[in-house]
């Protein structure tokens, strides 16, 4: 029997329930303090409904576009070799590293309309700050290396045997991808996209400062959160938190099915 | 990288069978010539933005920014925060990882999927729910202002909100890896009579250094750039409450584009560093796995 089981669970459990569960509680305590019709009057007041649709679409957006683009990257990493493939790589994992409110401002700084790419979109017609299109983008940056790195070892993983077999039976390597490739990677496509999703329902600083933050139009649900809470609506603030957390715990519950199906514990990287 | 490298990517080494198992060369540079640019919108792009806006205006500023009374606040109270809270997650994950891997109790699942909770909540949500606990109108406030003790709109709720969206990050690295490594070298140092401190010290510490610098890393990143947490938490006081992050969104606020971006640079090398970091400390853990599994 090694020893330290006593300490170690000790220590974590304590420190877990002062850390985690003890404000977590004081949320549940607050909701329940308002009466249940307060409390829905509030999380589904007009322009908290606007706010979830900014969000929810938004974030659906961006993890689709992610979902989409993500593995088409994710191939190129893993079954090329090409000058400067090192350096994406390790770049993918940029937007994990990068502060928030650093990738806002610099969103922000590129796509308004004297910004390098913005005053480009600008002379085609094209408006991306401070409209939804730009909450979009920022969520499609962050969200990124969710799907690549759920994709990619994956896709290492894949037996070359089982494409051979599939070029054998006089398959193409179009028809290869969608018959033999595409059933193993989408669990994964499908746990990146979820990911992002909900990483995205909840993003603040790198949203706040592209999106134009306009009641109804561009105000997204944290953002929410912070203004009523400035206005000492607490009720009001708590409903809206309980809704996003119960997204994110349903998304969290379809993501542990998923990753069942996807095997062993692939993702280490993905939360980095 | 060689003109010969260029090359191979023209035209790749065939074994007999990759005719049928590869893309025609069409298709395989059109695939890197997307990801390339696209890498290049998305990722590059951005980061060369940060710095090359931080010396729109050439050193001088560049400094300036830096030095200026209310950054170099920011960045001490950026650096306290991380000192604190980066040895307490770094230890509860080795004590957690410790519990989990090492033994079996009732709970445990519950207790891995606790570990992971603040990862699904909001960085907004999880500023709000130390002030609905701590603030002057939250559950234990009435108690806090009789006793004086400030945690809201002061450094500790700051340090609260900052451990708690990093709570996971040491854990969730340490739990599979002493899980892969087993219990055998220590379960050997105990019955050759090693006492639980010398076990640790020479056997567990070490074989999981790799893994707990890793956690590290990617921890103190997160600590120093929080943002929305820490901004629910803050009341925003300049020089008093602001931290790197924060200072950077009152200077952009208040149309000093060039200083924000200064200050922000400084989160950006942090950043280039993590990677970098990351990179080395993930080939080191690959390789370190691949010998143990080699001697199994």
């Amino acid at each position: 029997m090694l020893p330290g089981f006593g300490l170690s669970l000790g220590f974590a459990a304590t420190y877990l329930g002062l850390i985690v569960l003890l404000p977590l509680t004081a949320l549940i305590v607050k909701a329940a303090a308002a009466t249940p019709s307060e409390f829905l009057a509030a999380a589904f007041s007009e322009r908290a409904v606007a706010a979830y649709r900014v969000s929810f679409g938004a974030s659906l957006a961006a993890a689709a576009f992610n979902a989409v683009f993500g593995p088409v990257l994710a191939w190129v990493l893993v079954r090329y070799r090409f000058p400067g493939r090192e350096l994406i790589d390790a770049l993918v994992d940029l937007p994990f590293a990068l502060p928030t409110a650093v990738a806002g401002i610099t969103l922000t700084a590129l796509l308004s309309a004297n910004g390098l790419v913005g005053a480009q979109l600008a002379k085609l017609g094209i408006e991306i700050a401070y409209t939804r299109a730009g909450i979009a983008v920022a969520l499609a940056f962050i969200g990124l290396p969710f799907v690549v790195r759920t994709v990619q070892p994956v896709l290492a993983d894949i037996d070359k045997e089982w494409e051979e077999a599939a070029a054998t039976l006089g398959a193409g390597r179009w028809r290869t991808f969608r018959s033999v490739l595409l059933p193993v990677l989408w669990p994964a496509i499908a746990t990146g996209f979820a990911m992002a999703f909900a990483r995205g329902i909840g993003e603040y600083g790198s949203v706040v400062f592209i999106s134009g933050n306009m009641p109804y139009e561009t105000e997204i649900a944290p953002l929410l959160i912070v203004t009523q809470l400035e206005q000492y609506d607490y009720v009001g603030a708590t409903a809206i938190a309980i809704v996003l957390l119960a997204v994110s715990f349903a998304l969290l519950l379809a993501m542990n099915a998923l990753q069942r199906r996807l095997g062993s514990a692939r993702t280490r990287e993905v939360h980095a | 990288m060689s003109a010969a490298d260029w090359t191979s990517v023209l035209r790749p080494k065939r074994s007999p069978h990759s005719l049928a198992t590869s893309e025609a060369n069409g298709v395989r540079l059109a695939l890197i010539a997307f990801a390339l640019v696209f890498a290049g919108l998305l990722l590059v792009l951005p980061l060369a933005t940060v710095f090359v806006s931080a010396f729109a205006k050439g050193a001088l500023a560049f400094l300036d920014a830096l030095r200026e009374p209310d950054a170099l606040a920011a960045v001490k109270l950026t650096l306290l925060i991380a000192a604190i809270s980066v040895p307490l997650n770094a230890l509860f994950g080795v004590a957690a990882a410790w519990a989990i891997a090492r033994f079996e109790f009732r709970g445990k699942t519950l207790l891995t999927t606790a570990i992971d909770l603040p990862l699904a909540v909001s960085p907004v949500v999880s500023g709000l729910i130390y002030v609905l606990c701590f603030g002057a109108q939250g559950v234990l406030g009435p108690w806090l202002m009789e006793h004086g003790i400030r945690i809201i709109f002061a450094l500790p709720g700051i340090v609260l909100a900052t451990t708690f969206v990093t709570f996971p990050y040491v854990a969730r690295e340490l739990i599979p890896l002493l899980e892969e490594q087993g219990d055998e070298e220590e379960q050997a140092a105990i019955s050759l009579g090693a006492s639980g401190w010398q076990m640790f010290r020479r056997i567990t510490l070490p074989n999981m250094s790799l893994g707990l610098l890793y956690g590290i890393v990617l921890l103190n990143a997160r600590a120093m750039g929080e943002f929305g947490a820490v901004s629910v938490v803050s009341g925003h006081i300049r020089g008093e409450t602001n931290t790197i992050p924060l200072h950077v969104e009152v200077l952009y606020n208040e149309y000093q584009g060039q200083a924000a971006f200064a200050v922000a640079s400084l989160l950006a090398g942090l950043a280039v560093v993590t990677l970098v970091a990351k990179r080395l400390l993930e080939n080191r853990l690959a390789r370190a796995s691949r010998t143990a599994k080699e001697n199994a």
